[in-house]
């Protein structure tokens, strides 16, 4: 039987008007809710017939939700602001820079003006086999099919791999990490605040969603702390075509340089390398009181690849992200660039 | 309700994905419905235990204090089973109801582990203890037909009393065996679909409907535990049960135990030795 899939399959639309009611939505129809914001993902799950939720919260007139506010304390970003206004807005480049880079180079300007930081961070694997359609361990099946030795992986995990193989393609999350960020999530039970890392699941733990988002819940802030404004940052996405694609990886990091030029303090997180966003902690630890020069992003670079595990096809990650960390180290120094 | 989740493979094949995890709860129902059945029964409609008299009993006064029931081995083995059993069915099926947790790696170590203890017990078993004392044999069946023609008021001799285990346990015996034998093969077989460091990775080592049945076969006899393990439980903690259970942990059972519930000569424990300073006395094991 041919299988049709020119039509999104029928939902029951809602559109609450307060974050508040939205939630209480999402309560009410637990599992069989779908939550949208940009849209961007939500339509080729739907439109490839492939999630068939039976009720649809649109969450695009909650206006709470939407908005940047800046206070003494950092910046609190509505989860439903979009990529352009983040990418513009003042304070957001003049202090955190490394994110206003970084949503810059998500996807294409008409992506960034209708995609959203909740949607972006939020955003479902980008492995054609799982969103083919085909019975894999994240579609709740039990196979991989990226993970054959004909499989095609070329895009797939170096690091944190368990059983599915899918990287978190977010080009935002890096920099939110860097920036020690917290996301700030509505429950049933109230409100949630966690680290940035904290928010992303992997497979090893849930294998079905990447982020810690259950049915009911829904991310309403993003909230960055003052304690890196103005810090020296470096963003970098690698990527096929420069014009507009997902990671082939991605690095950002946030720096303070001691009196003498040596690192005082880092974050630094990767990308596209692992189901979940990696912060690279020994790194940071490694590189504290180390000048930010060549020699340390060496030895930096090689501390971040070990233990990474390719595929048939991703053996280029490796050098890639060693690669990446270097120059995100040398990027730190007095006289690094930050890149793009 | 459907039994079994399908699939539809890249190449267009319906093929079964798994069973379907609402068993999960089918097979929890169950084993407390035999509970509570059982429970009723022994409360409400058992006829007091009443066996033959034999001739053996005449040897009672050979008996020792304690009567060795269980070699330090084999009680090993059990509870290293047991552990590694309810490791399985957690890791399984916890995350099934919404408990997530990194399981895979638990799930396979325990599996791992199972199966280790299993291939070990069919060798101890089979050479050095008495293989045949955990099958039924004819007059266990005999008896058994007796006490169930005895139950609804037919005539019937009064069953003899038990050899080293009684039918229910031979029984038991028979169906985790099945069961267990069951999970831990396809188990064996679908750590190749994972990463394990122990064999290299090949999905591809059967057809897309192999696996799947694999998997079916792999998850019904896993619910089936569920319900097999929730029975096992509830006889080891009844009351008149306890000393079974005991012998499980200290290795003996009590002489008037052994003389109230066994046959002597089905299974026979040898006079107590002048120089036993335990008590103890030869037993052909476990």
């Amino acid at each position: 039987m041919a299988v049709f899939r020119d039509v999104m399959p029928a939902f029951d639309l809602l559109q609450p008007g307060s974050a508040a009611e939205a939630q209480q939505l999402l309560e009410q129809n637990g599992a069989d809710a779908w939550v949208m914001a940009g849209g961007l993902d939500s339509f080729d799950w739907l439109k490839d017939r492939i999630k068939k939720p039976k009720v649809l919260v649109d969450l695009s007139g909650v206006d709470e939700l939407k908005g940047i506010r800046v206070s003494a304390n950092g910046v609190e970003i509505g989860a439903m602001t979009t990529l352009t206004e983040i990418a513009n807005h003042a304070e957001i480049k003049r202090n955190y820079g490394v994110l206003s880079q970084a949503v810059e180079l998500v996807a294409s300007p008409q992506i960034r003006n209708q995609g959203t930081l909740g949607g972006n961070v939020s955003q479902d694997v980008r492995c054609w086999y799982y969103r083919g359609g085909w019975p894999c361990y994240r579609a709740g099946g039990d196979i991989c099919y990226a993970d054959t030795p004909v499989g095609r992986n070329r895009e797939h995990a170096i690091f944190g791999a368990d059983r599915c193989v899918a990287v978190h393609p977010s080009d935002s999350v890096p920099a939110l990490i860097a920036l020690d960020a917290q996301f700030v999530v509505q429950t049933a039970k109230g409100e949630r605040v966690v680290d940035a890392e904290d928010y992303f699941v992997g497979p090893e733990t849930d294998i079905t969603r990447l982020n810690m988002l259950g049915p009911g819940d829904l991310l309403t802030a993003i909230r960055i702390p003052a304690a890196w404004a103005g810090a020296k940052f470096y963003f970098e996405k690698v990527r096929d075509r420069n014009v507009w694609d997902f990671p082939l990886m991605n690095v950002a990091s946030a720096t303070r340089l001691s009196g003498s030029g040596d690192i005082e303090q880092m974050r630094i997180a990767v990308n596209a390398v692992s189901p979940r966003p990696m912060r690279l902690k020994a790194v940071e630890d490694a590189v504290r009181g180390k000048p930010a020069n060549a020699e340390t992003g060496e030895m930096a670079g090689k501390m971040a690849v070990q233990g990474a595990v390719p595929l048939q096809f991703n053996a280029y990650k490796i050098p890639l992200m060693r690669n990446l960390v270097k120059r995100a180290i040398v990027g730190a120094g007095p006289g690094g660039r930050e890149a793009a | 309700m459907r039994f079994i989740t399908w699939a539809t493979s890249p190449w267009g094949q319906s093929v079964p994905a798994h069973v379907a995890w609402g068993l999960i709860w089918i097979a929890i129902i169950a084993g407390f419905c035999f509970m509570i059945v059982h429970a009723l029964y022994i409360l409400v409609v058992a006829p007091p235990k009443r066996f033959a008299e034999r001739k053996a009993e005449a040897v009672a006064a050979g008996v020792p204090e304690r009567v060795p029931r269980h070699t330090l081995a084999a009680r090993l083995f059990h509870w290293i089973m047991a552990a590694s059993m309810l490791t399985l069915l957690f890791t399984a099926f916890l995350p099934k109801v919404g408990v997530q947790f990194n399981w895979v790696l638990y799930h396979w170590i325990a599996g791992c582990v199972l199966t280790i203890s299993i291939a070990f017990h069919i060798v101890h078993a089979s050479f050095f203890l008495d293989f045949w004392s955990i099958w039924p044999d004819r007059t266990d069946l005999r008896d058994a037909k007796n006490r169930v023609l005895r139950f609804f008021g037919k005539p019937a001799p009064l069953a003899g009393k038990f050899a080293k285990y009684p039918l229910e346990n031979k029984l038991y015996h028979g169906a985790i065996m099945l069961t267990g034998l069951a999970a831990a093969i396809t188990g064996l077989f679908m750590m190749k679909r994972i990463q394990t460091g122990i064999f290299v990775r090949n999905p591809y080592l059967f057809s897309e409907m192999t696996w799947g049945m694999m998997y079916v076969l792999h998850g019904l006899v896993g619910v089936g535990l569920i319900a097999l393990v929730m029975a096992h439980v509830y006889m080891g903690i009844r009351p008149e049960k306890l000393p079974i259970t005991k012998s499980m942990i200290f290795g003996w059972m009590s002489r008037d135990f052994y003389l109230e519930e066994h046959d002597t000569a089905r299974w026979a424990v040898k006079p107590q030795s002048s120089d036993s300073s335990e008590g103890y006395a030869a037993s052909d094991g476990d």
